[in-house]
């Protein structure tokens, strides 16, 4: 068991798909920038599978030797499923697909298979890549409190409602080590997932100390995203100075910065403020999170991203005006990408008034559901257009009497809803049903483009050869209505109870195997691997590498400063406006003794050290009100 | 000085048809609702001139008068009667000069009309129209038109830099002021971090006493937020007639007021009826690009722009509102530099916040790719910040927004340091001691670049460069208008004058001027202040001192009327709800994770004493509303159900 774990890492991914997820121009580039909104884009763009065959072919014979070792646990099934419309991203048509080991081997009509397969059937229904749920915390304590739904129930449920592959949060409490926490939930995961996942980092408490663990994440044990909170004052906070330092830093290592975007002080202060007023239901947390707290931490976070140059992903997106400045940013040339979640998508925060306290809190949620019933097809709207990206389930669920812990003080409410279970069926229903979207924009949305950004793809979020087979026969036409009685959490409430959701996953199949058919879950506890993930996504990181070559700024040649200096009386009250004395300060004390070695002579034109700051070293100090004769030398 | 002038101090020795529009009682001003942005909303908009002029007759009688003089604004003002000068006026005499103006166009913001203007003790006696209807064709050229004077908020003469002061004191920068058409300034009191407010207050009051040539008032500055300087404040709004204060999101460890801190003092402002006034930008992330540039060996001034780029006045400005919408606070925002700051702004008033903008001078009529000059001292001249944007179309989307109301006001930002001085900073862009000049060529830029180009009319025009400012400051109507009662502040102006701007020619003592060799259209052809001819053809007249301070009350009708039916119905009210009898989880303290509830103030249930059952308190409620319903019902019973226990969850509503 251990020892296949320790390989699966990369290594054994074929060679085919280290190459293509790798920052090196491949061939994978020839079809032009895969992840791009622009309109029309998306037209003229198909995987040419032919190219990708020949090398699988002539690697498979030398690769499936080993991967029979490494996958023995999934070794079991070659399936074939046969009829079905395969939907990727770009382009919908009709194949079959064989499945071996885990992986896709070939696609197309007639194929040759070895006898003695099982066929899955996908007449009339989609074949589609698994959803990637790239939000779910699974884990996370909050307030002491562990979620009910740990990584086996969840990552059941997330199976059974067509998800493949879930990027669990690791929460790093304040002051915690970021290495033993990513051992921690890696181990807790690969014990109990059944389906593969892989791992976010959320910072809570940012120094520069943290460098050589974020370098070692980053380059050793795949995690390549880091979510920063903008609330939780007092606990999880960062400070903008300290936000920059660290996009800085994930820009250098090529990872992509999440924020939890609410303005922690507003929040601080507006829950103060309602408690004060006697409001300590529910109601109080939607009241205290207004939308524009939300609108105003998402415009700093695009705003100091854009300063470090660094790709920016805003978790859980609940509001309008939130998923306007995200587009707004995206149409001024921002790399930002915005993930609204299932709750945000079906329903809305109108719950929280609910005169049942259980209802009311199960709904409790930061950023929380926005109260306008208008926000969930603004959503979606904006989900089909490409101004956001990514769908996922924030899923976090809390029973009713964990709740209730806050029953006097809405602050104490444990945040958290569910939707790992629901979130394809939501999009399908909400999204493509109406018209908003087609295939495969849903494809990209609830699978492909989390696949990009976060450098899974070609492994995850796509049906191709050498893909692994996360793959799930879509059937449209099927409805199924939410309820708590028949999901597969545990937790007792559902917050889209009694919704009936048109198109549901009729056979999923997870790393080679089937786990959901007829309606029955057939999963193995502890059967996730973990996926990691390599720095410098393409997706995300081509533009930012050329933008840093523009981006450089540059001094002005200039002669010296040959004029009269006012002097300066230090005074003690009196600071300047230098946060640090790391620049070079103006020389105080030092008298003008001029340098005669120094000559005013310069060239004109630039010189071959125009780079290095000249320090002028002589100094007349006028008297007060002095005129001057300023010289400029060019 | 002398009795009449200082009457003034006291509000409750204004005369009665003063004070009445401008206290906060509904009155006359308000049925007319004269600044509005709605469009349309000013064509019907008249002061009805009768009804101060009554109020007028019955309070004041006029004060026996030394002399008499006619200004004829019709013709060329060579042919104004010279007698009018003869023995400049000294304080002793204020108030008691008599003037006529006649055959002017009298330009209001809310509308234009041909009227004779009569003054008496500084103040307007008396306003007849003349038969001349408004479409009688009156040469343009000739018809010169008199406009209230200038109000200029934001000028800073006395704000100290590393122990520096201004070249331009209150004296010079007041004549400045004057030349420019400007009668009024409003200066910034700038406190440094622990110094007392109402001290700074009273050094910046004397010293302009002493020295300004017109009148004042003043802003002061917030450097820090603490408990005690909520006492001062309070003192200040009541007691000083301050009701504007400045606070700064940049400027960081020094000025720079975290969120929290923003919160509390919006919170604070508002109680009080004062205006906020934001300087916008991040400081965290100008300190963080500060250090990034000095370390690249940038050191000059090209860097003041690189290290305060365009997003962070945006940002700011963007949260800045967002907070005052939080609060329900009116805010405005100082030096409107860029584009996109002023976007934010006008998306905002189109949701229908409470805020106002302010463009600067040196934003309207230049831009900030000097910055990157060759020559060391001419790049350091135009340091000030926000900076001026690189953006060449910057000033003209300015002016657009000007046009249209979605900015309002128009400042200078006034703070002039002579080349040594900003050569303090040769060295380190950080260093440069910021400020620019344009006192004295606000209103001559707003002519030249939007009236002369047809981007607004004459009443905008008014409206931008003191109407509104006198509105939002509550100066209003004394300031910002001419109407009978106000105050005699009053420009002829002149459209077709054109001068070159000079340092040379300047009245500034700064010996460098941004807007050197620009020509300007438009300029004041005679300047009244407090009724006296203070400049005319190009001369200044003006005696040190006879500025007299200003005092504005708090709740500005204009800011607050909104401020106070939004309270009404902002009012937040809880779900009534029966109470919650299901299972509790048991929360087990554990020393890592602590409650995140930032204060002790609220009561975690965890820390509540081990339940009791209170047998006092019945389950029995009705249904509706209750009169104890505001009062929060603790359930004193608690249920600790076994670890994954469900629950039956009864509600009562």
């Amino acid at each position: 068991m251990m020892s296949e774990r320790r390989c699966s890492p990369e290594d054994d991914c074929s060679s085919l798909l280290s190459r293509l997820g790798s920052d090196s121009p491949r061939p994978r580039m020839k079809y032009g920038g895969m992840f791009c909104s622009v309109e029309g884009a998306f037209e003229n763009k198909t995987l040419n599978f032919e190219s990708f065959s020949p090398q699988t072919q002539r690697r498979r014979a030398a690769r499936t030797r080993s991967d029979k070792k490494n996958y023995s646990k999934r070794e079991g099934d070659r399936l074939i499923v046969k009829g079905g419309k395969i939907v990727n991203d770009d382009q919908s048509f009709y194949a079959d697909v064989y499945i071996e080991d885990g992986t896709i081997k070939q696609m197309g009509e007639n194929l040759i298979i070895p006898s003695g397969v099982r066929t899955v059937d996908a007449y009339g229904q989609l074949v589609i890549p698994g959803g990637i749920d790239a939000n779910t915390n699974l884990q996370a304590p909050q307030k002491g409190l562990n979620p009910t739904d740990d990584f086996y129930q969840g990552t059941r449920a997330a199976v059974s409602g067509g998800t493949t592959t879930i990027m669990d949060h690791v929460l790093v409490e304040p002051g915690m080590s970021l290495l033993s926490a990513f051992d921690q939930w890696r181990d807790t995961a690969e014990q109990r997932a059944c389906c593969d996942f892989s791992l976010h980092l959320d910072i809570t408490r940012w120094h520069d100390g943290l460098y050589e663990e974020l370098e070692t994440l980053v380059k050793d044990k795949g995690v390549n995203s880091f979510l920063f909170f903008m609330a939780y004052k007092d606990k999880y906070q960062s400070s903008d100075s300290q936000l920059y330092e660290a996009f800085w830093v994930l820009r250098d290592l090529g990872a992509i910065a999440q924020v939890h975007a609410e303005n922690g002080d507003i929040i601080d202060e507006e829950q103060k403020k309602l408690l004060c007023l006697g409001i300590t239901g529910p109601e109080g947390h939607v009241l205290s999170h207004p939308e524009e707290v939300e609108t105003e931490a998402v415009y700093r976070a695009v705003t100091i991203a854009k300063q470090a140059n660094c790709p920016l992903y805003v978790t859980k997106v609940m509001s309008k005006s939130a998923a306007d400045v995200i587009a707004k940013a995206r149409k001024k040339g921002m790399v930002v990408y915005g993930e609204p979640i299932t709750a945000g998508l079906a329903t809305d925060g109108s719950h929280y008034w609910s005169k049942d306290w259980a209802t009311a809190a199960a709904f409790v949620m930061s950023p929380p559901l926005n109260p306008d019933p208008s926000t969930p097809q603004y959503l979606t709207a904006l989900l089909a257009c490409g101004d956001l990206q990514v769908t996922s389930s924030a899923q976090a669920s809390f029973s009713t009497a964990q709740k209730a812990v806050g029953k006097d003080d809405f602050t104490l409410i444990p945040e958290g809803t569910n939707g790992i279970e629901e979130r394809m069926s939501v999009v399908w229903d909400r999204a493509v049903c109406t018209g908003k979207m087609d295939e495969n924009e849903f494809v990209a949305v609830t699978s492909t483009n989390a696949a990009k950004l976060f450098n899974m793809y070609p492994r995850k979020g796509r049906i191709a050869v050498g893909s692994d087979a996360d793959i799930v026969v879509w059937n449209p036409k099927e409805t199924r209505t939410v309820s708590a009685k028949t999901h597969n959490l545990t937790v007792e409430v559902n917050i889209l109870e009694g919704l009936e959701f048109r198109g549901v996953a009729s056979v999923v199949i997870s790393g080679g195997r089937v786990v959901l058919e007829d309606g029955k879950l057939n999963v193995t506890e502890g059967s996730g691997r973990f996926i990691p993930r390599k720095a410098f996504p393409d997706a995300v990181y081509k533009r930012i590498r050329a933008r840093s070559k523009m981006a450089e700024a540059r001094g002005v040649p200039r002669g010296n400063y040959d004029g009269p200096v006012h002097d300066v009386i230090s005074m003690t009250k009196s600071v300047p406006p230098t946060p640090t004395s790391r620049g070079p300060p103006c020389p105080k004390t030092l008298t003008g003794s001029r340098n005669l070695h120094q000559s005013g002579f310069t060239l004109a034109g630039s010189q071959v050290d125009d780079h290095i700051p000249r320090r002028s070293t002589q100094r007349i100090v006028a008297p007060p009100g002095g005129r001057s004769n300023i010289t400029s030398l060019s | 000085m002398s009795d009449c002038r200082r009457q003034w101090n006291r509000e409750d020795e204004l005369p009665v048809y003063l004070a009445g529009p401008i206290s906060t009682g509904p009155n006359q001003r308000k049925s007319f609702g004269m600044f509005s942005s709605v469009e349309g909303a000013f064509e019907s908009k008249t002061i009805d001139f009768d009804n101060y002029a009554v109020g007028r007759k019955g309070s004041r009688t006029p004060r026996s008068g030394s002399r008499e003089r006619l200004l004829d604004t019709g013709e060329p003002v060579g042919k104004t009667p010279s007698e009018g000068r003869e023995g400049s006026p000294s304080g002793d005499e204020t108030g008691s000069e008599r003037l006529l103006i006649k055959g002017g166009r009298v330009v209001n913001d809310d509308q234009s009309l041909y009227a004779d203007v009569y003054i008496e003790d500084g103040l307007i006696k008396y306003l007849q129209s003349m038969i001349i209807p408004l479409s009688f064709p009156h040469p343009y050229a000739n018809g010169r038109m008199v406009i209230p004077g200038g109000i200029d908020v934001d000028t800073c003469f006395m704000k100290p830099f590393l122990g520096t002061q201004p070249v331009d004191d209150f004296l010079q920068g007041t004549k400045a002021a004057l030349a420019g058409g400007t009668t009024m300034i409003i200066d910034h009191v700038s406190p440094q971090p622990g110094d007392s407010l109402l001290e700074a207050f009273e050094r910046w009051q004397e010293a302009a006493d002493k020295k300004a040539c017109c009148d004042y008032s003043l802003h002061v500055d917030i450097p820090q937020w603490n408990e005690s300087v909520k006492d001062e404040l309070e003192l200040l709004v009541q007691e000083k007639g301050i009701n504007s204060f400045q606070v700064y999101m940049a400027y960081k460890d020094l000025y720079q007021m975290s969120d929290s801190e923003l919160y509390e003092a919006f919170s604070f402002l508002k109680q009080l009826g004062a205006v906020v006034l934001v300087h916008a930008e991040n400081g965290d992330l100008i300190a963080q690009e500060q250090r990034k540039i000095l370390g690249m060996g940038i050191t000059g001034p090209e860097g003041h722009p690189l290290s305060r780029p365009e997003e962070l006045e945006a940002e700011a400005v963007f949260r800045a509102i967002t907070l005052g919408n939080r609060v329900n606070c009116p805010i405005y925002i100082t030096k409107v530099m860029s584009k996109s700051a002023a976007d934010t702004i006008t998306q905002a008033r189109r949701k229908g916040c409470l805020v106002f903008g302010e463009a600067i001078t040196a934003s309207l009529a230049t831009d900030g790719s000097h910055y990157w000059s060759k020559n060391w001292a001419k790049a350091a001249a135009y340091v000030t910040s926000p900076p001026l944007s690189p953006d060449p179309t910057t000033p003209d989307h300015l002016h657009t927004l000007l046009a249209c109301g979605d900015l309002q006001v128009v400042g200078s930002a006034h703070c002039t340091y002579s080349t040594s001085q900003k050569a303090i900073g040769k060295d380190d862009f950080t260093l440069i001691p910021e400020g620019t000049n344009g006192v004295e060529e606000r209103m001559g830029f707003v002519w030249d670049k939007a009236v002369a180009m047809g981007k607004m009319d004459e009443n905008q025009f008014v409206a931008v460069t003191s109407t509104n400012a006198a509105k939002i400051f509550n100066l209003y109507p004394r300031k910002g208008r001419i109407a009978v009662g106000s105050d005699a502040d009053i420009v002829i102006w002149d459209p077709d004058s054109v001068k070159t701007i000079s340092a040379k020619l300047q009245q500034s003592a700064g010996e460098y001027n941004i807007f050197e060799g620009l020509e300007c259209r438009g300029g004041p052809a005679l300047v009244l202040s407090q009724g006296q001819v203070v400049y005319e053809e190009g001369k200044l007249q003006v005696q040190q001192g006879t500025g007299r301070f200003i005092p504005r009350k708090h709740f500005p009708d204009l800011a607050y009327q909104r401020v106070k039916f939004r309270n009404q119905v902002k009012g937040k009210q809880g779900v009534i709800r029966g109470m919650y009898d299901g299972p509790v989880y048991d929360v087990v303290p554990t020393p890592k994770y602590i409650t995140p509830s930032p204060s002790a103030k609220t009561s975690p249930t965890s820390h509540q004493p081990p339940p009791i059952r209170n047998l006092h308190q019945s389950n029995f409620s009705l249904s509706g509303a209750q009169i104890d319903d505001n009062m929060p019902r603790r359930s004193g019973h608690r249920i600790v159900a076994p670890p994954g226990g469900r629950s039956n969850i009864t509600s009562l509503g």
